[in-house]
């Protein structure tokens, strides 16, 4: 039983998105996992043809479940400068910033996009829930916070016509926003917010909208796209594109700080590759500021690497050697096939000092096929960008298609 | 001001409370330029002597000495300062509504129908006590052992730890020791001992101060903390009341060469790029120094003075953590004349009196404390300092209590009629066993710990800076990352009671925070 | 005459357990059970009509999965079987239900404290914390501090060693949790005062403390760290009631060739020139056996059954101030239906798993103050389950079994002796308690066995009716258990053990004792140990 109110969890464990009877309705497969709570699809009609709406046209994902919440008061910039390693004064009004946070000790506890929607108003856009985090991190700052999951619907709209069909829509002045621009447009029944931004790796926006617009911003989406392959797509397809662009994800490349229970187990921004988000000298203390010096000083323990992949057998679960049939130094974390690079790639791990840009890493690479098991050792080299990175991901304005 | 930002100072010091001026004592002896600011009009903190009721003079929170750190009391001469005790050894006599009072004292327990058994007992639990007090006492004069990056020191008061339990005591004593350490006072009470008014008394001088009940586990140790701390349970009574040590170390830190300021409330603490580099007074005037030092607790100095906003959001969690529920109120009452106390002479009245009849009755009193409720039946160390010291007034006699359990948090708030009630409350408690305590009264105020908080900045009202138990002591006080004096921001450091070994008037807190400073350079 | 190699004095879960890991070495064991059934705490009753009572514990999550594998527990009729749900009433006519379901249970906390909802995970992290540091240890036998013996010395470094690997902060956490009081323990992560007192429970349970009393979030793990298959926290029921788990103990037992004698109390433990020589029983029988080993708690074992001459004074005083006091009652009830709980919407299952009722911390730390001061909870914390809702065999088509545990409920009432009149105002209170929040509670009784720490201790001999053996405090616990000197299960003469929850680590239907006590006595032996090492994951 679906429960569309989010009150009957005595009866049912499965929540709706407001996007819930849209995506039903062209859902040809029926498979669907829980997001947070919400029943959320895998794959609506074919992996395969959903990943390429994502690079070939526009894709439509429901991101409502989502942890989103609302920060604002007259020390909400102090507020998110002491949460983030980012400098966030450079974050102006009308941008979006994509960040990580950390506990005292520098390690991750999740990533995700701010949205500097006012001047002492902010939107946090987590993989993660973080109202403890928050709420934590509140004490002594004249703010307000709020989980504003339940409240804002969201999709992600992605792929090279998005902006295309944005225009068609009538968002007027789309394509002159920047990579990680955000901007409210009228709407029927109250203002929404377009962002810039995604998880794809390819021009994109989000659309953020209240519950009651979801429908109707849903309709709009499609009848302007009606040319252009506009497709509903399921969390397989976008699993591919973020592998493909290289981007990581909770409880997959990390383990977030505050839910890891076992010692050592949790990241660093350093060990995830991520030290550009990290601002020891913004002159201000931030969330693990101490123990990122020290490490900055003294090496982390792992580096994040993005593989080529000899061969086409995916690394999945596979141990990194530092040559065939050497000492193990790392694991792979994420593999895809990338259908548009057309290589073998994965995201992972190697200890210090293994797994700088250029050099090799061995996989041992388990497979099967019809149900014989093989082994093969392939050659992976470590690339220096993601295996999908174009120009159209920030060009302004992008093209049309 | 005369001096406005154009002297800098090695140290400034936020607070002239006695672990301040401790602190202050020993950096200017070792040739820093210190700078100590006292929001109030005079030092001392809570540690001073108020005049009350026509140049009467009391202690207004702690009055006797027990606590106070040999060796601080040593190095800062506060002899030679003016320190005088009108009266050492002071006696207990736990009184006993019935008048059979029992007498604690070196020579041991008598009175109150004490058999011989209990008597013996006494003696024997005592000195018990103390062989472990001798064996943690050094503990007290380090910072909290590092255990995970230990230095040199550390590793030589780890063992010297290891070594005292295990030989110092031996393989049984040391068992019995590890069994203790975590009990309750009330059950190792029934273990050991008989006779009511006894088990009254030990177990009223374990919750003296705290949030906690004699069957709460952990009173032993607080029992403990008071010899541990002290020399060995002896008490004392300074001469010119609390203010009177303090002023000697007072004396003994302008006679190094620090300057003490009062009157001179901090606002906040000056940071720049993620170092404490000053402070500025309410007046606006700014200091600025290379160790910013509170002598605050830690709440009130990472909440209030600096701002949470300057440390990693864990740590202040951990901070907001940090219990300081105060539970002892104190009483002042000027007396026109001694009362007559049932079955008590004059001379008996020296003594440091208990209103605490048995072990139930101080629990009982407690169970109101854990919901707000200020007890129905109040338990009191009572102390008549005028007898002794003939500086506090010109005539007549002052008489202050110690009262529990009176919460900060009382439900309702601490109005003027629940403060008159509860005043009532405690005399009609003391009229009990003096019942011509009245026909005496000049005039009598309470002390709420709500009174301690606004006019010491005691946070909770509480006089330890921070409840003293198991999960706040040693390398958890007051925060694990702030152990060890410095609190993490460069530049910063506390040197107050909040911190290790914690509070009374000990002086060690001060003394080891200076020396954690002055040592820094080295390693 | 015939002697043994071990005898083993009660089958409660413990005993049996020590007695059929001895079995298996090969060893001959007796195991002497003064009741007529096994099991002694760990029992099913068959005291009206139809039903079978779980009439003193009732729920199954500290056993040792180790044990129930190794001895093949499921081949001898064992099944738990975990259970859902559960709820605590509030006095406004709410709830606040439980659920297995991550997701359901945070959209049941946002319905009472939308600020709570993240903070129960963080709390839930940090228990993990502590059970996955807790749990290797319950297997193993406590060092003895004092000691320079290797093995000793050894064990300390594995503790060292676990300690260092939490890392500064963590230990630092681990310290504050086992010293702090649950209720300030919660009062870190909530606000709620009813989700505080939802969780508060599980720190109170069979103890002498309160909420508020230093100590008490360790008895709260002590409710964490067991599981069923692997799902920490959760707890089961035995089918059949708890004697299934005493039964499949005893069937493995004799399996292995051991032999059990039940009806017949052991009066004293025979020792000759400090060395241990078997039994005396009540009757006055003389059983002859090199090794005897106590699942009597630490009381009975050491002012009872061994004499004082032999137990040596230092002993003697040690078991005299043993802490071990009754906190707890218990309400076994026959039912002709379920009761209705107004307060529970409809179609929910929550019924199915505990309740509680006691919706604010104070209330709970008042029904502490009452067991203080030698009176029975006025407004008592009870930890209710109707095991028949989810297992069929205990009661009739349509009946139900309830267990209603009470916390608190005092040795003797006021300074006396309990009297039947006593038991039924305590029980009477319990019943109109709930009937306070179930209009059809009472008319459903159909029968009423009201149990009170005499009862406890009269039927299942442990003293003053403590359900651990022993109360778990910092100064009973690893190797303060029972007594310093004493944690490693091994008495003050030659050949005479302690197998029993007075042992390390500890009360509930663990078997961990009886497993410690049986590798031990191997040892001695020189024997090599059938009890399997703690298999729990990184």
């Amino acid at each position: 039983m679906r429960d569309l109110s989010g009150q009957n969890h005595y009866l049912s464990a499965v929540r709706a998105t407001p996007f819930y009877e849209k995506q039903k309705a062209v859902d040809l497969v029926n498979t669907w996992h829980r997001w947070q709570g919400y029943t959320v699809p895998d794959v609506l009609d074919n992996v395969t043809v959903e990943y390429f709406a994502i690079r070939n046209s526009a894709s439509v994902f429901d991101i409502t479940p989502m942890s989103k919440y609302r920060i604002k008061g007259p020390d909400a910039l102090a507020f998110m400068n002491r949460l983030l390693p980012r400098d966030m004064t450079k974050l102006r009004v009308g941008r979006v910033g994509y960040t990580v946070w950390c506990d005292d000790e520098g390690m991750v506890i999740d990533d995700g996009t701010v949205f500097r929607v006012a001047e002492d108003e902010y939107w946090l856009c987590a993989q993660e829930r973080q109202l403890e985090v928050l709420k934590r991190n509140a004490i002594g700052f004249q703010i307000e916070y709020a989980e504003i999951t339940d409240e804002v619907a969201a999709l992600s709209f992605q792929g090279p016509v998005t902006c295309k069909i944005l225009k068609n829509a009538g968002f007027a002045g789309i394509e002159t926003m920047k990579m990680f621009d955000l901007r409210f447009f009228d709407f029927p029944d109250g203002e929404i917010m377009i962002s810039r931004s995604g998880y794809t790796g390819d021009l994109g926006y989000e659309v953020w909208v209240q519950n009651d617009q979801a429908e109707a911003i849903w309709d709009t989406l499609f009848e302007a796209g009606k040319h252009y392959d506009i497709r509903a797509i399921g969390g397989d397809a976008l699993e591919i594109a973020r592998v493909e662009a290289g981007l990581i994800a909770a409880h997959v490349e990390f383990s977030p700080a505050n839910e890891t229970v076992r010692p050592g187990h949790a990241k660093s921004p350093y060990e995830l590759g991520l030290g550009w988000l990290v601002k020891l000298d913004k002159g201000v203390v931030f969330n693990g500021r101490r123990a990122l010096m020290k490490e900055k000083k003294n090496g982390s323990r792992h580096r994040f690497v993005k593989l080529d992949v000899e061969g086409n057998k995916t690394a999945c679960n596979a141990y990194l050697f530092d040559k065939k049939h050497g000492k193990q130094i790392g694991h792979v974390s994420s593999t895809a096939w990338a259908p548009t690079a057309k290589k073998n790639i994965a995201l992972g791990f190697v200890d210090m000092p293994h797994g700088e840009i250029g050099t090799e890493v061995w996989a041992e690479i388990y497979y099967m096929k019809e149900l014989k098991w093989n082994t093969r050792w392939a050659k992976c080299t470590v690339m220096k960008d993601a295996a999908w990175n174009p120009p159209r991901k920030t060009l302004t304005p992008p093209a049309d298609f | 001001m005369t001096d406005m930002s154009n002297t800098t100072y090695d140290s400034i010091i936020i607070g002239g409370g006695h672990n301040g001026l401790v602190c202050a004592a020993y950096l200017a002896k070792a040739g820093k330029r210190v700078l100590v600011l006292e929001a109030r009009g005079e030092i001392g903190g809570a540690a001073n002597t108020m005049t009350f009721c026509d140049g009467r003079k009391v202690s207004p929170c702690a009055h006797y000495l027990n606590q106070l750190n040999s060796t601080v009391r040593r190095d800062l001469n506060l002899t030679s300062h003016g320190l005088k005790m009108a009266g050492s050894d002071i006696s207990t006599i736990a009184l006993n509504p019935e008048g059979d009072h029992l007498f604690l004292n070196d020579q041991g327990a008598s009175g109150a129908g004490i058999s011989a058994n209990d008597a013996a007992n006494y003696g024997r639990f005592m000195k018990l006590m103390q062989q472990y007090s001798t064996m943690l006492g050094f503990l007290v004069d380090l910072p909290p052992i590092d255990i995970f990056n230990p230095d040199w020191d550390d590793k030589v008061a780890a063992l010297k730890l290891g070594w005292n339990v295990r030989f110092g005591l031996g393989a049984e004593k040391m068992s019995e020791f590890l069994r203790m350490v975590g009990m309750n006072i009330y059950d190792v009470l029934d273990d050991e001992f008989d006779n009511p008014t006894l088990k009254g008394a030990l177990a009223f001088d374990a919750v003296l101060g705290t949030h906690t009940g004699p069957r709460s586990p952990g009173s032993v140790l607080t029992f403990l903390y008071r010899m541990v701390a002290g020399t060995d349970g002896a008490v004392e009574l300074p001469e010119g009341g609390m203010g009177a040590v303090t002023s000697a170390m007072a004396k003994a830190a302008a006679g190094f060469g620090a300057t003490i300021k009062t009157g001179a409330r901090v606002a906040s603490v000056i940071v720049e790029n993620c170092v404490a580099t000053g402070v500025v007074l309410d007046n606006g005037a700014t200091y600025s120094a290379t160790h910013i030092i509170s002598n605050a607790d830690p709440k009130t100095t990472v909440m209030d003075i600096v701002g949470p906003r300057h440390f990693e959001a864990d740590f202040v969690k951990r901070v907001d953590n940090i219990r300081m529920r105060g539970n002892a109120a104190k009483l002042h009452i000027a007396l026109k004349s001694l009362p007559r106390f049932t079955n008590l002479s004059a001379e008996q009245l020296r003594s440091r009196l208990l209103i605490a009849p048995t072990h139930d009755d101080v629990e009982r009193a407690f169970n109101h404390a854990k919901y707000g409720e200020a007890s129905a039946n109040p338990m009191m160390e009572i102390s008549i300092p005028s007898i002794d010291d003939e500086t506090l007034c010109d005539e007549g006699h002052v008489l202050s209590a110690i009262v529990q359990y009176a919460p900060y948090t009382l439900k309702g708030g601490w109005t003027e009629a629940a403060k008159d009630n509860f005043r009532d409350a405690c005399i009609d408690r003391i009229a009990r066993y003096a019942p011509d305590i009245r026909d005496h009264i000049e005039a009598a105020e309470l002390v709420t710990p709500a009174d301690l908080e606004q006019r010491y900045g005691m946070r909770g009202g509480n006089w330890h800076h921070g409840e003293l138990t198991l999960d706040q002591m040693l390398m958890l006080r007051p925060a694990p990352e702030a152990s060890r004096y410095a609190l993490p921001l460069d530049g910063l450091y506390l040197c107050g009671a909040g911190a290790h070994p914690g509070g009374g008037v000990m002086g060690a807190a001060g003394k080891n925070a200076a020396k954690t400073i002055l040592s820094e350079g080295r390693s | 005459m015939k002697k043994y190699d071990v005898i083993v004095v009660g089958a409660g879960h413990n005993g049996l357990t020590n007695g059929a890991f001895l079995a298996k070495a090969g060893l001959d064991v007796l195991v002497i059970e003064k009741n007529d059934y096994i099991g002694g705490a760990t029992v099913s009753r068959n005291l009206h009509k139809d039903w079978k009572y779980s009439n003193c514990s009732y729920v199954c999550s500290l056993f040792r999965p180790e044990i129930y594998r190794d001895l093949n527990l499921a081949k001898h009729g064992l099944q738990v079987v975990t259970y859902n749900g559960g709820f605590t009433l509030t006095e406004g006519g709410d709830y606040l239900g439980s659920y297995n379901d991550h997701e359901r249970m945070r959209r049941e906390i946002y319905r009472h404290s939308p600020v709570d909802v993240d903070a129960y995970d963080r709390f839930g992290t940090e228990m993990a914390k502590w059970c996955r540091f807790i749990r290797p240890m319950l297997l193993r036998t406590p060092p003895d501090p004092t000691s320079f013996k290797f093995r000793d010395l050894d064990e300390l470094a594995f503790l060292a060693k676990k300690f260092g690997e939490l890392g500064s902060k963590d230990l630092h956490d681990f310290m504050r949790f086992f010293t702090i009081s649950v209720a300030d323990y919660l009062d870190q992560f909530f606000t709620s005062d009813l989700v505080k007192a939802h969780k508060a429970g599980s720190g109170i349970i069979g103890t002498g403390l309160g909420p508020m009393s230093p100590g008490s979030a360790y008895v709260m793990l002590h409710h964490y760290m067991g599981d069923v298959d692997g799902s920490m926290g959760a707890w089961g029921f035995a089918r059949g009631g708890m004697g299934s788990i005493a039964t499949a103990l005893c069937g493995a037992f004799q399996e292995y060739g051991g032999e059990l004698r039940t009806g017949s109390g052991v009066d004293k433990i025979l020792v000759t020139n400090g060395r241990v020589r078997g039994v005396v029983l009540e009757n006055g029988d003389e059983i002859q056996a090199d090794r005897v080993v106590s699942n009597l708690d630490a009381k009975r074992t050491f002012l009872q059954i061994l004499d004082p001459k032999d137990a040596g004074e230092k002993v003697v005083k040690a078991a005299k101030r043993f802490k071990i006091r009754g906190s707890s009652g218990k309400l076994n009830i026959a039912l002709n239906g379920v009761p209705e709980f107004p307060a529970l919407p409809k179609g929910s299952r929550l019924i199915h798993g505990d309740f509680h009722i006691v919706d604010n911390m104070e209330a709970y730390e008042r029904a502490y103050d009452d067991w203080k001061d030698g009176r029975f909870s006025k407004n008592p914390y009870i930890d209710a389950l109707i095991p028949t809702l989810t297992d069929p065999t205990m009661a009739p088509e349509g009946k139900h079994f309830m267990s209603v545990f009470v916390q608190y409920c005092p040795p003797s009432v006021n300074g006396r002796e309990w009297t039947d009149e006593l038991v039924k105002e305590f029980g009477d209170n319990v019943i109109d308690h709930i009937a306070k929040y179930s209009p059809n509670f009472k008319d459903l009784i159909e029968h009423v066995e009201v149990r009170t720490p005499r009862e406890i201790e009269n039927e299942a001999g442990l003293t003053q009716g403590n359900i651990f053996h022993g109360e778990l405090t910092l100064d009973q616990l690893m190797f303060n258990r029972p007594f310093p000197g004493y944690a490693q299960y091994r008495g003050p003469v030659n050949g005479m053990y302690m197998c029993g929850s007075s042992t390390h680590p500890g009360g509930g239907v663990m078997a961990a004792p009886g497993a410690n006590a049986a590798r031990e006595i191997l040892m001695d032996m020189k024997l090599s140990t059938t009890v399997p090492e703690d298999a729990s994951d990184d």
